[in-house]
């Protein structure tokens, strides 16, 4: 047990807190049996203040990584510390890929549930959570496994419950088929946000992942020109040679923090630029590697020192698919107030599932990388949280590092739902985080 | 809890009725401050300050009253604050301070203590209390009120100058001490700021602003973590000059002393 200091992704509120690294299940329960405020945590994706609890207890599930072995209908089961680039290892070369994937490998199972994080596929596939057949959770009133068929409740509280529920200490998952280890890549610029918008609504559905990325630094006509990509994994008989090979690690590196301000303005229009001018204008069936299509960051290790030493916030929204117009009113505030955003990410949504806390809604999200800095930032943000409370839209808690707390009841209506869960297996509220503290998700 | 931009929800103001920390409230208060304890001298003028604070957006408020020219009071001061906030304390700002008259005071022993205690002692002492306890709680931020005249001690209020000095040059190494701890410190080093404490200043002063301009300046430094916040900014350049003077044209330039 040691002191440590803990940050989110975004490296932008440090704490310190006792670390614990418990390798069992009856390891985590006696973690909790100690009676202090606890929070889990695994590779420490989250932006903001998710994983972390100052001067609690910080109970990580890195070392809970057994990994069990894939049956013939896909079926595996792993310890929640192990992260989907371990799966990846192990399943591509025996033609299977992970039902969902954020946009990183560096994520363990724990935190995709507890995140209830989504992919490039959500709009047909939804979130891991759904993806997974049943998992153990350490409560402080007990050990529990859980389904979507044997209690319910606490299976989709968990889901998206940001840890607050208890300790996942392991999970059964149900892995996708693939033949090979590429994706046929449809690439598509768009000179406008209106475009690519009509053309995402218009033909996703023929495509298992799709994703837009979108400038925000561009104004007037052509605000918000867009980048489309849209794939389906290439089947065998798609490809003169089929292989079927692991990811590598990655080879970059960020040595040390960049200045503060390197990416500023000036630089993330260039960037922005020579990204937009990259891309074909037409381009299709183009076989990429999966690394490649879905991971692309995840070649340049610690590349959240690009921000500096006062880090970045993320800023992911959703709103329902009539709220086409807050979609362009974000992008238009921002593009007006000179706030640099690299890589401003537009994804349509599908069905929401039961979890009262998960994030997505049925309509589109948006997700913006804010460096720390300009002034007008914070009150931008704010501006913005009005506009998609206004739309019944909500702010994803996993990216969050700035919410008002008075907007999460709004944000998130079945909060009410999901505390009820939360009292009957931990009714002193011991399970919490920096992250619930500021939102006031729970008492103390 | 402190967010991404350094909004606190939980704030301890020592010196609360100062003009320049009811600026800082009402900002704090205005983005993310939902309690605040606002601690001082006079029970009037912190019932004043707290309902100025709810005014612009915490939902509570509370006051303790303690005398600065006895630093055996600073340790129950600051606990008292704490715990009428109840949670966690994301920032305290210390903002305790006597400008006093230097001619005045210059042979008077008494009062001599006095800006000693106010200006050095208490705050000193309160900060020993207000790092165990943030310390211990693994997160929150402190912010200690210095001055521009703490760079240089000026012989024309070298009292002043000089005990804001020695808090200056302290906090330097406190805030050395708190490195991974979870805990950091800031300085503000305000230049001359209209407020109540320099009505009897007459001459006129470059780079004197209002305390809504320092409390802007605050709350941009407390979102970019730097360790001394100047207000104005420009400060920050003046002084790199104005401390390396010849001591003649310091004087000179400085008390307009020509011997």
């Amino acid at each position: 047990m040691t002191r440590a200091t803990f940050y989110g992704w975004g490296r932008t509120t440090p704490s310190v807190a006792t670390l614990a690294n418990p390798d069992s299940e009856l390891a985590v329960a006696e973690q909790l049996a100690t009676g202090a405020p606890l929070i889990a945590r695994g590779l420490g994706r989250s932006y903001g203040d998710a994983a972390q609890l100052s001067g609690g207890l910080v109970v990580s599930n890195l070392a809970l990584d057994d990994i069990g072995t894939i049956d013939e209908h896909g079926v595996l089961s792993v310890g929640a510390g192990v992260s989907i680039d371990q799966i990846l290892h192990a399943s591509i070369p025996q033609g299977w890929f992970v039902p969902v994937t954020p946009g990183t490998r560096q994520v363990t199972i724990g935190g995709a549930i507890a995140a209830d994080v989504h992919g490039k596929n959500h709009h047909r596939d939804g979130t891991f959570s759904q993806h997974v057949l049943e998992m153990r959770l350490v409560t402080p009133s007990g050990t529990f496994r859980v389904s979507p068929t044997s209690d319910e409740a606490l299976f989709w509280a968990s889901a998206g419950g940001m840890g607050l529920t208890g300790v996942i200490t392991s999970a059964t998952i149900q892995m996708a088929r693939i033949e090979t280890d590429k994706v046929l890549v449809d690439t598509e610029r768009f000179a406008n946000l209106d475009g690519v918008m009509a053309a995402m609504k218009e033909r996703d559905h023929e495509y298992k992942y799709s994703v837009a990325w979108v400038d925000c630094m561009t104004r007037g006509a052509h605000m918000g020109r867009a980048i489309l990509t849209r794939a389906n994994h290439a089947t065998a008989s798609d490809l003169d040679q089929v292989t079927l090979k692991a990811p590598k690690p990655a080879k970059l590196f960020v040595p040390f923090d960049a200045p503060s301000g390197l990416l500023n303005p000036l630089s993330v229009r260039a960037f922005n630029e020579l990204w937009f001018r990259s891309a074909p204008k037409l381009q299709e069936n183009e076989a990429q590697e999966l690394p490649t299509f879905f991971h692309p960051l995840d070649g340049v290790r610690d590349w959240n020192r690009l921000y500096g030493k006062r880090g970045f916030v993320q800023y992911q929204f959703c709103v329902p698919d009539d709220a086409h117009e807050t979609i362009v009113a974000a992008i238009a505030r921002l593009s007006s107030s000179g706030v640099a955003s690299f890589l401003a990410v537009l994804k349509r949504f599908g069905p929401a599932n039961p979890g009262p806390l998960s994030f997505p809604l049925p309509g589109w999200t948006l997700a913006l990388d804010l460096p720390v800095g300009p002034h007008a930032l914070p009150g931008v943000l704010d501006d913005l949280d009005a506009l998609v409370l206004e739309a019944k839209g909500r702010v994803y808690f996993a990216k969050d590092s700035r919410l008002a707390p008075e907007k999460v009841r709004a944000m998130y209506p079945r909060l009410g739902e999901f505390l009820e869960v939360k009292n009957r297996v931990d009714p002193h509220h011991q399970m919490t985080s920096d992250l619930a503290r500021r939102l006031q998700l729970v008492g103390k | 809890m402190d967010n991404a931009f350094g909004q606190p929800q939980n704030v301890v103001v020592l010196g609360g009725s100062s003009d320049i920390a009811r600026a800082i409230t009402k900002k704090l208060c205005a983005a993310r401050a939902h309690t605040v304890v606002l601690a001082g001298r006079n029970q009037e003028l912190l019932d004043v300050a707290a309902a100025e604070a709810q005014e612009y957006g915490a939902t509570k408020t509370d006051t303790v009253v303690f005398d600065a020219n006895d630093a055996s009071n600073a340790k129950r001061a600051v606990s008292e604050a704490f715990e009428k906030v109840g949670d966690p304390v994301d920032l305290v700002v210390v903002a305790i301070g006597l400008l006093g008259d230097q001619l005045a005071m210059e042979d008077d022993a008494d009062a001599v203590t006095s800006m000693v205690m106010v200006n050095f002692a208490w705050p000193v002492v309160a900060l020993a209390e207000v790092r165990r306890r943030l310390v211990a709680q693994g997160s929150g931020r402190i912010l200690v009120i210095s001055s521009v005249a703490a760079v240089r001690v000026r012989r024309s209020m070298y009292l002043y100058s000089g005990t804001k000095a020695g808090l200056d040059r302290l906090c330097d190494g406190l805030a050395d001490s708190l490195e991974g701890t979870g805990v950091s410190l800031q300085l503000l080093r305000p230049g001359v700021v209209r407020s109540r404490m320099t009505q009897h200043q007459n001459e006129k002063v470059p780079f004197t602003t209002g305390v809504n301009e320092v409390a802007e300046n605050v709350m941009r430094g407390l979102a970019s973590g730097e360790r001394v916040i100047w207000s104005p900014p420009a400060l920050r350049y003046v002084f790199a000059v104005l401390r390396h003077l010849p001591r003649p044209l310091w004087r000179k330039v400085m008390d307009n002393d020509n011997r």
